[in-house]
């Protein structure tokens, strides 16, 4: 057939330029479209054409607003106007008139109304909704055609907010006797589904009608929905497994009419969709996927023909197989399979089997080892498309052993490629490798991948150099190794570099290059100072240069240069460069200043965030004494004005019954409320404001001594643990050392031009993956490989520095093949050994931290003994005192603490509502009684405070700093989760240090939370986590955290203020402490 | 889903524009001219799919496209649609083409845009594959050509 296209097509341009031809005297020759064609067709300019066109909408504006152009000519006019939209020239004005055609035509004009609207415009646009009418009255017609028409366009484009106007006459037309209506109706309900979930919840039933329908083209619509569906909840649709299944037997059995034949394959494109299905269903379910097994295996052995669309079916399968719980022998037939598509000539197949591939190879990296001939090929291959999926293929079967090869046919590709979108791709992967397995192939993509790569690349790799590795003098090598680098790039001809990449090497020089002795900072200086003064050089990267400079001048010869450079920028017209210059200035002049500002630290100083800012503590009580405001967060403020907007209704003499929650907005909120609350006379309300207002100020004091008093507590115990844990760590790390002192850097420039390039590509690419498969370690989950990766990198890397310190070609070639199997049982042996090494040190870490935590104990259990302690009469009277709300519920003893001008602070814990018990802190004057601090706001701030003020009262003091979070799991299930994450509006966002590395880090943190706060694990997806707990019955907190760049970025929500900074505070010291 | 329908002739000139997801008029015409950019250059013995054009939304999203003498077919598709199934819908859809128009050409493209459009609404609907069946698509396309001529005819009875 598509010989007869191609035929007829050929023969075009005769038949354009030869005027009326048999063949095209069926197209409208003296219509005023063609008329305009054939004008535009003998134009030989863009300008020509543009003008010719513009004039074409003038005449076409003047009759669409004609009064006296009936509809029929307005159908024309209507797509003389969609042409030339098309060729990109505006005609808004008529987008009006299409509208108008589409609600007053007869069905033939409503057609073209319909297409012109559904080309012109857009979900948004405000004239769409003249259409709601038209479109409601077209889906009642009795005509089928305008209802085809209005569901059509329904499904092309409609408002988000009227979609309810129209949802129950969509519905309805799921019954319609018309199955083509059926069809287009599950169609428009699967697009309203898809812009607007929540408004077709009500209708999941009828969907499910629409699965069983009898024609099998409305059962196949459903499908896209279902599909949808199953692919946001796999678990909803589990009771669905079996019918899909059915279908699919059905199918692929042929029990569907001739009809469904394509090239006679049975409804292939039915089959497609159902192996998507199955594959989700399948995904990690045994019971499920077991059920497929057998279907799978006859759409396998049935697809055996030799045509496109049985190899797109062919191509589902395998990933399905893949996907789904393993069974061996249809793994073999997939991978048999894989292989067809891989050898074959054609390219498509060719392409998608190295998508096949992609996708399988983490699962069974020996698939890649089998096909590893023609992967080789096809790196060399014509079309870029089937290199660049090479390259992804062999970025995901990349380790230690044939990272240099890989990198470098990446590289290879990198400067051969043109595409932007390609570049940016790619040089995320090189860096990402390069993270991994560090080496200096960073100058090379930064000089390649330019200005185009994401910014975060540089980042990180900076962050990597500075972070370092395991060992401090391997560090040091790669940090020396980068400067040594740099100084040459910047002797040769520094003038073509990228600016990132220049940015990049002034911090390096600026940072590290003191390492090296014998280098002179004047040296440095002077070539920094010549960056400075080309030309292309951009303002960033002349700060990037300033600072760097800063950080290099010690006094000494260098001062002229300095001084030089600083007075040329002081004048700048950039700012942030007149910034730059003056620090540069005052910092090269004071040498004490400098000292203190820039710290030359050569071990790893990872930067303590203080997220509390503790620091400012002193000053917020100063200011407060001074008579400041109290800070309110933005939510707060927003809350208070409406509040102040909105008239108060309550009496002003409400008086002490009040909910718990409404005391703890007293405690921080206006003193209008707290005055009501407090239900006395102005005058004592006013003191008892005052009691607040010095109570907070205390509270800020108190709490900077609380934290004083503990800190070198704490730190003592953690500095013990850390004596040990380190130790035990560093032991694999050291060997490493020692054996990679071989070389200078574990991996130096390769040398592709061998004598046999391709043997020597194969033994390298492969290399690696086949020694660690036949130490089964890619076959493992994650954790093995990680942890190996790392501790084992001092033994790997002497292999391939060995390997290039040979001097032959050829006995390098000769060890590759040797050191396969020598290196696979090194390989075998050391990583046992530190596997093996590894969880003892963890033992003894382990067994350090629970020796801390009895301590814990031990202070809690004092808290609880405390509280018993103190002197019964007391009590008694203080009982009066309590807040009304409390005085019901069970409470331990109450101590007072402290009195001050007749205000009476005491501390209790209360049960609340059975839910938990909570210390808590209250006070006032004698014969009032306001909370001061509800429960959760500032826990640990109770604590130190009332320890503090026990202390001065001299009852008894404290002899803890901590109290466990009060909080319970909250036991939710994901989607659960996913709603109450959007209703809660208190967030906080922060990055937490993970514990341990690799894989298993988010679950081990997580765990350690778990353990540590109660919180409940929602559940793990890949590298993200979400967590749960409350506090009170209606005082959730939701988390969501993710690993990223090496920290785990948390995002806690929850409906009540303080909740999240409380939790994450807590979360904070859980993973300290631990 | 279905990104966008392009179909344009050797020269680039578009013949039949179709986007399923909103991009303002001039980005319109950039996607078309760097479409027409990447498809062209390459030749004819290379795979069919083209990976990222950066502007029509990234990784996820691929051309496919087949040549037929003048004329490109191009489906811009995301990762839900299989690569090898799109390829023979437009097989489908050049073939369902060819029997409307009675061996189609350009210039039936280029005159008859509109029917070009109500074809292809039979065969993909707001970017959801409606109808695979050639033969179900062209009785689609009957039943309306049928109302059209008997629309005709009444208006001469009523002249």
């Amino acid at each position: 057939m598509s010989d007869v296209v191609e035929k007829t097509l050929t023969a075009l341009p005769s038949l354009l330029s030869l005027d009326p031809q048999p063949g095209s005297a069926k197209l409208s020759s003296t219509s005023k479209l063609g008329n305009l064609i054939r004008g535009i067709t003998e134009l030989t300019s863009k300008h020509e054409e543009e003008k010719l066109i513009q004039h074409e909408l003038a005449s076409i504006k003047d009759q669409v607003s004609s009064p006296n152009t009936s509809m029929r000519q307005m159908k024309e006019l209507m797509v003389r106007a969609i042409y030339c939209e098309s060729l990109g020239y505006e005609a808004s004005f008529t987008y009006i008139h299409a509208i108008k055609l589409a609600q007053q035509g007869t069905a033939l004009e409503k057609r073209v109304g319909y297409l012109a609207v559904s080309l012109f415009l857009n979900e948004s646009h405000e004239l769409l909704l003249l259409l709601v009418n038209t479109v409601l009255k077209d889906l009642q017609s009795t005509n089928l055609i305008e209802v085809c028409m209005a569901l059509t366009v329904v499904s092309q484009m409609f408002p988000k907010d009227m979609i309810p106007a129209i949802l129950p006459l969509v519905e309805e037309k799921l019954n319609h006797p018309k199955e083509i209506i059926r069809r287009k109706a599950v169609l428009a309900l699967y697009k309203f589904y898809l812009i607007a979930p929540n408004q077709v919840q009500h209708i999941h039933n009828k969907f499910r009608k629409a699965l069983c329908d009898k024609d099998p083209g409305v059962m196949t619509a459903s499908l896209h929905i279902y599909l949808q569906m199953i692919q946001e909840n796999p678990e909803g649709y589990k009771d669905l497994t079996a019918s899909f299944v059915t279908i699919l037997k059905q199918v692929v059995g042929g029990k569907l009419p001739m009809d469904f034949n394509y090239h006679s394959v049975p409804a292939p494109w039915l089959q497609i969709q159902l192996l998507r299905i199955l594959a989700l269903l399948g995904k990690n379910d045994q019971s499920a996927s077991a059920v497929m097994y057998e279907v799978l295996d006859e759409s396998l052995r049935r697809a055996e023909m030799n045509h496109n669309i049985t190899y797109a079916i062919l191509y589902e399968c395998v990933k399905c197989i893949y996907t789904i719980h393993p069974k061996s022998d249809l793994l073999e037939k997939a991978a048999k399979c894989i292989g067809n598509f891989v050898l074959s000539p054609k390219i498509n197949l060719k392409y998608l089997g190295l998508k096949a591939l992609t996708y399988v190879v983490q699962q069974d990296p020996r698939l890649a080892l089998q096909h590893q001939m023609t992967i080789i090929e096809c790196l060399d291959h014509s079309d870029l498309i089937i290199k660049r999926e090479t390259l992804e293929l062999l970025f995901r079967i990349t380790n230690a052993q044939n990272v240099v090869v890989i990198v470098e046919k990446m590289l290879e590709f990198l400067r051969v490629n043109t595409d932007d979108y390609t570049t940016i791709d790619l040089v995320g992967k090189v860096a990402e490798l390069a993270e991994k397995y560090p080496s200096d192939t960073m100058s090379t993509v930064f000089s390649v991948g330019g200005d185009m790569m994401q910014p975060d690349i540089p980042n990180s790799f900076l962050k990597l150099l500075s972070e370092g590795f395991d060992s401090v003098e391997e560090d040091r090598k790669l940090r020396l190794f980068a400067v040594d680098s740099y100084i040459t790039l910047l002797q040769k001809e520094p003038g073509k570099l990228p600016q990132r990449f220049l940015q990049v090497i002034s911090w390096v020089l600026g940072e590290y290059s003191h390492l090296k002795d014998e280098l002179e900072p004047t040296v440095v200086l002077k070539l920094l100072a010549k960056l400075l003064d080309m030309k292309h050089t951009s303002s960033e990267t002349k700060s990037w240069i300033l600072m760097a400079m800063t950080k290099l001048c010690e006094g000494g010869a260098e001062v002229s240069v300095v001084r030089e450079v600083s007075e040329t920028y002081s004048s700048s017209m950039d700012t942030v460069l007149r910034q730059r210059a003056h620090e540069l200035q005052y910092l090269s002049q004071d040498s004490e200043l400098r000292a203190k500002v820039l710290l030359r630290d050569n071990g790893l100083r990872p930067l303590e965030v203080d997220s509390s800012l503790s620091f400012l503590d002193g000053f917020v009580s100063e200011a407060l004494a001074a008579g400041a405001a109290p800070y309110k967060p933005p939510h707060q403020r927003q809350e208070e004005l409406a509040q102040a907007k909105a008239l108060s209704l309550e009496p002003y003499g409400l008086s002490l019954p009040m909910s718990m929650s409404s005391c703890s907005i007293t405690d921080r909120q206006s003193p209008t409320l707290l005055s009501m609350s407090s239900g006395l006379s102005g005058d004592s309300a006013e003191i008892s404001h005052k009691g607040g207002s010095t109570s907070l100020k205390l509270d800020g004091v108190k709490r900077v001594w609380g934290r004083e008093g503990y800190l070198p507590q704490r730190a003592a115990v953690e500095e013990a643990a850390q004596v040990e844990v380190p130790c035990t760590l560093r032991s694999p790390s050291q060997q490493g050392d020692a054996d990679s002192s071989h070389s200078q850097t574990p991996t130096s420039t390769p040398t592709p031009t061998e004598p046999d390039p391709e043997k020597q590509q194969l033994a390298s690419l492969f290399f690696g993956l086949s020694s660690q498969s036949s130490v089964c370690l890619m076959g493992k989950p994650e954790p093995t490989p990680h942890r190996f990766r790392r501790k084992a990198k001092g033994v790997t890397d002497p292999t391939s520095s060995s390997l290039i310190s040979t001097p032959s070609n050829v006995e390098k070639l000769l060890c590759n093949n040797l050191l396969d199997s020598n290196i696979a049982s090194e390989l075998a042996v050391s990583s046992a050994k530190q596997i093996t090494e590894l969880p003892q040190g963890l033992k003894t870490a382990s067994s350090d931290i629970k020796q801390n935590n009895p301590s814990l104990i031990v202070d809690n259990g004092i808290v609880a003994a405390a509280d018993e302690d103190p002197d019964r009469p007391k009590d008694l009277c203080l009982i009066s005192h309590l807040p009304a709300e409390l005085s019901e519920l069970c409470h331990s003893e109450i101590t007072p603490l402290c009195t001050i001008q007749s205000i009476l602070c005491a501390v209790n814990s209360c049960q609340y509502r059975g839910d938990g018990i909570f210390p808590v802190a209250w006070g006032g004057p004698s014969g009032s009684s306001v909370l001061i601090q509800t429960p959760f706001n500032h826990l640990h701030q109770v604590t130190h405070v009332s320890a503090e003020l026990k202390k001065s009262t001299q009852c008894l003091s404290f002899a803890h700093s901590d109290v466990t979070f009060p909080c319970r799991p909250l036991t939710v299930s994901t989607e659960e989760y996913g709603t109450m994450w959007l209703s809660f509006s208190h967030d906080t966002k922060q990055n937490l240090t993970l514990i341990g590395d690799g894989q298993e880090a988010l679950t081990a943190t997580l765990n350690v939370l778990k353990q540590k706060l109660q919180l409940h694990v929602v559940e793990i997806i890949g590298q993200e986590g979400i967590l749960s707990c409350r506090l009170l019955q209606d005082q959730p907190c939701l988390m969501h955290c993710r690993v990223h760049a090496g920290t785990l970025a948390v995002w806690l929500r929850s409906p009540v203020p303080d909740l999240p900074d409380c939790l994450i505070y807590h979360c904070q010291r859980a993973l300290q402490e631990y | 889903m279905i990104k966008a329908i392009l179909i344009f002739n050797n020269h680039g000139k578009p013949r039949l524009i179709r986007f399923y997801q909103y991009f303002a008029e001039d980005m319109q015409q950039q996607i078309i001219r760097e479409t027409f950019h990447l498809v062209s250059k390459r030749d004819d013995n290379v795979c069919n799919f083209l990976e990222g054009g950066s502007l029509i939304g990234g990784s996820d999203y691929k051309l496919i496209y087949r040549h037929y003498a003048t004329l490109y077919f191009v489906f811009c598709v995301d990762s839900s649609e299989s690569e090898l199934g799109i390829l023979d819908l437009i097989q489908v859809f050049v073939e369902t083409l060819d029997k409307c128009f009675e061996n189609v050409c350009e210039l039936d493209l280029i005159f008859h845009m509109d029917k070009v459009h109500y074809i292809l609404q039979e065969v993909v609907m707001g970017g959801m594959v409606l109808e695979t069946n050639m033969n179900e698509i062209v009785a689609q396309v009957e039943v309306q050509n049928r109302m059209e001529k008997s629309e005709v005819s009444d208006v001469k009875q009523g002249l």
